[in-house]
């Protein structure tokens, strides 16, 4: 199955892979919006993950715990983020990019002297008998633990917020954190602890960019992802099953540009290069201009919550 | 314990005074942060803020170098700082930075080799085009779709910088550059040069355009009547809507003034300091001055200011660089945690902080 020089089979297993980054941390800024808050930090939070994912990898020679090194990267700058709009009731627009710009900064700097090493290599999960299936093996059976535990987490996040009374507890304070105050829940614990999952899960999907997906470090590895992953929590309107569609439209034209690029297509690369933006763009578009505002988003995302009594 | 009480207006003693905390406290964490690089902390901070400016040896070469730095930055601040106070959020400068020196730059290559005294206007008048057009994108689509505008100025940034590499190599390279990227150099073509307007000052067009800028916001925010709707939808938007401010035409009309501030600061650029489109012409002060925005408090006379000091931080992290050998990624970080002690700090201009007893 050719099309174009491009193998149909491969094209899908590529897909499934790059679209790990982005669906990991998209699940966690939806997670973080539902509770009423806007992170713009993923990107800065990501690229953290990156590196200091590489630098554990490469330092113990286990891909796991860097993947957990990535994940406590993400949560700390995360809760930078936490501490500024929770505590010090900063605007949280603004918190956002400044947590963009000095991770862009600080992932440079702890970074230095890390480039050109391969990391060690995250292996695919032994699946037996079933990887051996022709098209649907290669496809869904063959890949790399990182990718299965994305897929757990968007049916164990739908769950969580649809069928858990914390789920429940979690939506209610991103919906009204008056109301939800004055039943007595702690809006600010709750929106806190919500933040520092969502840097957790961005600082894993960073750290999948450089450990699996490139996979090695340079300066702004995760170009962009952070940002792609927040317009996908709007495409999805803040629902997991639409989040994991979007993930995989939008890993699927990177890799196809890629693979066009690859393939010598007679599109410009710079023209491929900027096409996932531009196709963003345009979904964002297409969904805001459908019905009403903005569907399915908290009634109280961004507003900045200060107990008066 | 701790209790926060809201004030009823921002402190003003606070709001001049919390800018000059927060780079006191940049100065001491950035100290921590040289330390563990192993770097004399005291000397790298006097390295960035005193020698380009005071060191015999240095200040020669630095000195003009701040009003060179400082342009781009205050211009591309002034016009982001009348959208945040409206909360019109335009993070894509950078975008517009590029878009407008690349059409600039191209209405004056288009001409070559021809002299003219009317090709640099031309060309300025083409960037700020440019540049306005860049930030329509994300207006229209906000104003006639509802499009995120923060998202789709962001993700624009990505689109200009491959479209900028595609002009460097394609369109507008030097067909006399022996295939190297990038464009001819304009500022040594005399009808597009922008050069230094008095020597050994760093004064160029783009500095000249950056105070015409601050006074122009200056007066804009304090006499006219889009500056009271602007001031008016930052602090209460619905009383600004009773009030007949159309939320549309503020988003459009502030996209707009910042995109072709954005887009003249970076034709200003490229005739100028940088010389010619390449492929790493930009330095991010599209983003560098959203940090200028905020240090300045969206306020024209302090964005000058904040300018000229976050101009002083590239000058003296470049020194520092050559000196101490401190990383260049370094200042970026520097920079970063300057915001951020920023929007910490802030909370003092807008709470009173009160110490009590646990209510019982």
């Amino acid at each position: 199955m050719d099309i174009g020089g491009i193998n149909l089979v491969t094209l899908l297993a590529t897909l499934i892979v790059a679209s790990v980054p982005i669906l990991m941390a998209a699940l966690g800024e939806m997670v973080v919006e539902k509770s009423g808050t806007l992170n713009l930090g993923v990107e800065g939070m990501m690229i953290m993950g990156a590196v200091t994912g590489f630098v554990v990898a490469v330092t113990t020679g286990n891909p796991v715990l860097g993947f957990l090194g990535g994940a406590a990267a993400g949560a700390a700058m995360a809760g930078l983020f936490a501490l500024l709009t929770q505590v010090l009731l900063a605007n949280q627009v603004a918190s956002g990019l400044a947590l963009t710009l000095f991770g862009l900064g600080l992932s440079s700097l702890m970074g230095q002297g890390w480039n050109g090493i391969r990391p060690p290599l995250t292996g695919d999960v032994p699946l037996g008998p079933l990887a051996d299936i022709p098209v649907l093996g290669p496809i869904l059976f063959s890949h790399d633990w990182m990718v299965y535990l994305s897929l757990i987490l968007v049916v164990a996040i739908w769950w969580f917020l649809r069928a858990t009374r914390a789920g429940l507890i979690l939506r209610a304070v991103g919906e009204s954190h008056e109301a939800a105050h004055a039943l007595g829940y702690k809006v600010r614990r709750i929106r806190t602890g919500a933040i520092l999952f969502g840097g957790a899960m961005a600082g894993m999907g960073g750290a999948y960019v450089s450990l699996v997906r490139v996979p090695q470090w340079t300066d702004g590895i995760t170009s962009g992802a952070g940002w792609i992953a927040l317009a996908i929590v709007v495409f999805a309107s803040w629902k997991p099953w639409r989040v994991l569609m979007g993930a995989w439209l939008f890993g699927g034209i990177s890799v196809l540009q890629l693979n066009l690029q690859a393939a010598g297509s007679r599109i410009p690369v710079e023209y491929l290069t900027m096409s996932p933006y531009i196709i963003t763009i345009l979904v964002l578009v297409l969904i805001s201009s459908g019905r009403g505002r903005a569907m399915g988003a908290p009634a109280d995302l961004g507003k900045t919550f200060h107990a008066s009594h | 314990m701790m209790r926060l009480e809201k004030r009823a207006t921002p402190s003003r003693a606070w709001s001049v005074a919390t800018p000059v905390l927060a780079v006191l406290l940049t100065m001491i964490a950035g100290g921590i942060l040289f330390a563990m690089l192993g770097k004399d902390p005291v000397a790298a901070i006097r390295t960035i803020f005193w020698d380009p400016l005071f060191n015999p040896q240095f200040a020669a070469y630095s000195r003009p170098q701040l009003l060179v730095k400082a342009g781009p930055l205050i211009l591309i601040a002034i016009g982001l700082s009348l959208g945040f106070r409206a909360g019109v959020w335009n993070i894509g400068a950078e975008g517009q930075y590029v878009v407008g020196a690349l059409t600039g730059a191209a209405a004056g290559l288009a001409l070559y080799p021809m002299e003219s005294r009317l090709i640099f206007p031309l060309m300025v008048i083409a960037g700020a085009l440019g540049g306005l057009l860049w930030a329509m994108i994300p207006a229209i689509l906000r104003t006639v779709f509802r499009t995120n505008e923060i998202l789709v100025s962001l993700l624009l940034v990505y689109v200009a910088q491959a479209l900028l590499s595609s002009m460097a190599l394609g369109a507008l390279r030097n067909p006399q550059g022996g295939g190297f990227p990038g464009s001819r150099n304009l500022s040594q073509w005399a009808s597009s040069a922008n050069p230094e307007l008095i020597a050994g000052t760093g004064m160029h067009w783009g500095v000249v355009a950056a105070f015409i800028a601050v006074i122009f916001a200056y007066i804009l925010l304090q006499r006219h009547m889009l500056g009271f709707s602007i001031r008016l939808t930052g602090q209460a938007p619905r009383a600004a809507r009773f009030a007949g401010v159309s939320p549309r035409r503020l988003v459009i009309l502030c996209f707009g003034i910042s995109g072709a501030l954005a887009g003249l600061a970076g034709l200003f650029e490229v005739t100028g300091p940088a010389g010619q489109i390449s492929l790493d012409f930009a330095q991010g002060y599209g983003f560098t001055a959203i940090i200028v925005a905020f240090l300045g408090r969206l306020n024209p006379i302090g964005i000058l200011l904040a300018g000229l000091l976050m101009a002083l931080t590239y000058i003296g992290g470049e020194l520092a660089q050559f000196m101490l050998g401190v990383p260049a990624a370094a200042i970026q970080a520097f920079q970063g945690m300057l915001l951020f002690f920023l929007l910490a700090v802030d909370i003092l201009t807008n709470y009173r902080i009160r110490w009590a007893r646990e209510a019982s």
